[in-house]
């Protein structure tokens, strides 16, 4: 018996959804649209905090290159001078040789392109630990002051930086998200209301002959679930496939470009399908009951 | 069967619908209740429909208290009672075998069930032959019967009908209250809210007339008025 309710519960959704076919489109296409956003946002948030992470790694280095003119005494002289500042943990030499080295293991299969260099175009430098990333700036300040140094490179700024984008893209993200969100509740719930409407008469005779109130509303609330699903699978669809593409075609430039990787497609899809499943069905839901609050009572 | 002790109904508008009602009903009567508009025939159907709740009182139907049931009972409660109304109400977009399955399939009835029950029940109401037609092509009169089908054909011990005449010539009234009458003998309550005096006086059953709210009348065999 609770089956058989169950199955023509089932087809009056469906036959609620196909009776307004534009309005349901609208509905999922506006699930749809927001869920893409969020997607895109999330695709962001996510891999700037995943750079920001590999960023860190190294966050508590200074590197600082030499130039190129200098002799070995003098470069010995300023790794003396290094390993003296406050707040030094470790400084470790790296010559030009070995740093083109690590350059060639870098690039792999592709590292015979530096096979035709006449002069090896990385300078020496020194790889400075810190004890803290607080005495960054006091340290980059000393080196400044010392001769011979062609160039220093630490990653507090970048980090700082990056963190800051990603916060601000977290929470403009999730303003735009949240009215679309509600914009989507609304289209759905006006959706679902042309279904009341349309079954109005039906609904007054179900509710005299005894029909139950879960009989009643269960294809209304399932209408909007069949709406929110839908809206969810496409976008899943068009984000997973759409950042799977953006990987293939960007994450080795951006290796040989930045040394980062983007987050691969498939590490994030299981949490694409999840949450937008969700957020789908919910949306859904919450339209059709906002709909049928008001007729239901009795 | 049904008991109204002490039931009160005010609107939240202030409007005194009941006051101090106290009816008692036995199971297989025929009873007509009378009044003019707002004398609170269609209160006292709502109160025994659960669509309003008493201000005061208590109502049973069947022994069991239903003054104060939770919303979801609420349902179960009207499967003991078939309604039949002035307005007919039924589906357009559907026949009249369907109308009455329609019954049945929402409160989860089987298909050998549906398909056993139905054509009896149309039987029963004389429009075995129109079992495909759909409510347009019928006579105020056949839909009527199609409704008393679909309120009778998941079995409840009471019939409530709302001024069931009201829209129909007097001939086919007649047909209606010979069926009511027929349903009546076969055992189900039958309750009948009317402004119909001739029906009322020639059929010569119990009569409960209200005014403003109270019961002014309560006879065995009674009529319409003092005064015929």
């Amino acid at each position: 018996m609770k089956f058989r309710l169950f199955k023509n519960i089932i087809k009056q959704g469906f036959v609620g959804m196909w009776r307004n076919r534009m309005m349901s489109l609208a509905s999922i296409g506006s699930v749809m649209s927001v869920l893409i956003i969020l997607g895109i946002i999330l695709v962001i948030v996510l891999n700037i905090n995943n750079l920001t992470g590999m960023a860190k790694e190294q966050f508590d280095e200074i590197q600082v290159y030499l130039e190129d003119g200098i002799n070995e005494e003098q470069i010995e002289n300023i790794g003396e001078k290094l390993r003296e500042l406050d707040g030094v943990l470790a400084v470790i030499y790296q010559s030009k040789e070995q740093a083109l080295e690590i350059f060639k293991k870098e690039w792999g299969d592709k590292a015979y392109l530096f096979e035709g260099l006449e002069k090896n175009p990385l300078p020496n430098s020194y790889i400075i630990q810190l004890k803290d990333i607080k005495y960054t700036e006091d340290v980059v300040n000393r080196i400044n002051g010392l001769t011979g140094i062609e160039d220093i490179r630490y990653y507090k700024d970048i980090v700082e930086k990056m963190m800051a984008i990603s916060n601000f893209v977290r929470a403009g993200g999730l303003a735009v998200i949240s009215i679309l969100i509600l914009v989507s509740i609304f289209i759905i719930s006006n959706t679902v209301k042309l279904t009341v409407a349309a079954r109005r008469r039906e609904i007054s005779i179900m509710k005299y002959i005894g029909a139950t109130n879960g009989y009643i509303r269960g294809p209304f609330i399932l209408e909007g679930i069949f709406l929110g699903a839908i809206g969810s699978i496409l976008a899943i669809l068009i984000v997973s496939f759409g950042y799977k593409y953006l990987f293939l075609v960007v994450n080795e430039r951006l290796y040989v470009l930045f040394t980062v990787y983007m987050i691969p497609y498939y590490e994030i899809l299981d949490d694409i399908i999840i949450m937008f499943t969700a957020i789908g069905i919910g949306i859904g839901v919450l339209g059709s009951i906002i709909s049928l609050r008001k007729f239901l009572r009795v | 069967m049904i008991d109204f002790i002490n039931v009160s109904k005010v609107y939240g508008n202030g409007v005194k619908a009941l006051s101090n009602i106290n009816i008692h009903i036995d199971k297989g009567e025929f009873v007509f209740i009378v009044g003019s508009s707002g004398a609170g025939k269609s209160t006292l159907i709502k109160l025994l429909l659960k669509e309003e709740d008493p201000t005061d009182g208590k109502i049973y139907l069947n022994d069991m208290d239903i003054t104060k049931v939770k919303n979801r009972r609420i349902p179960y409660i009207r499967r003991n009672i078939g309604v039949v109304f002035q307005d007919f109400r039924l589906l357009k977009n559907k026949t009249v075998y369907e109308n009455v399955a329609f019954a049945m399939e929402i409160i989860g009835s089987s298909s050998k069930e549906i398909r056993r029950q139905v054509p009896m029940m149309l039987s029963m109401v004389g429009l075995s032959n129109k079992a495909h037609s759909y409510p347009d092509q019928l006579s105020g009169g056949e839909q009527q019967r199609v409704s008393i089908a679909r309120a009778l054909v998941n079995r409840p011990t009471v019939l409530i009908a709302d001024e069931p005449t009201g829209n129909l010539d007097p001939d086919t009234a007649w047909e209606i209250m010979r069926l009511l009458k027929e349903i009546n003998r076969r055992g189900t309550t039958v309750l009948m809210a009317t402004h119909a005096r001739d029906i009322v006086n020639a059929m010569r059953r119990r009569v409960i007339a209200l005014e403003k709210g109270r019961v002014v009348r309560d006879e065995l065999k009674g009529v319409y008025d003092y005064e015929v």
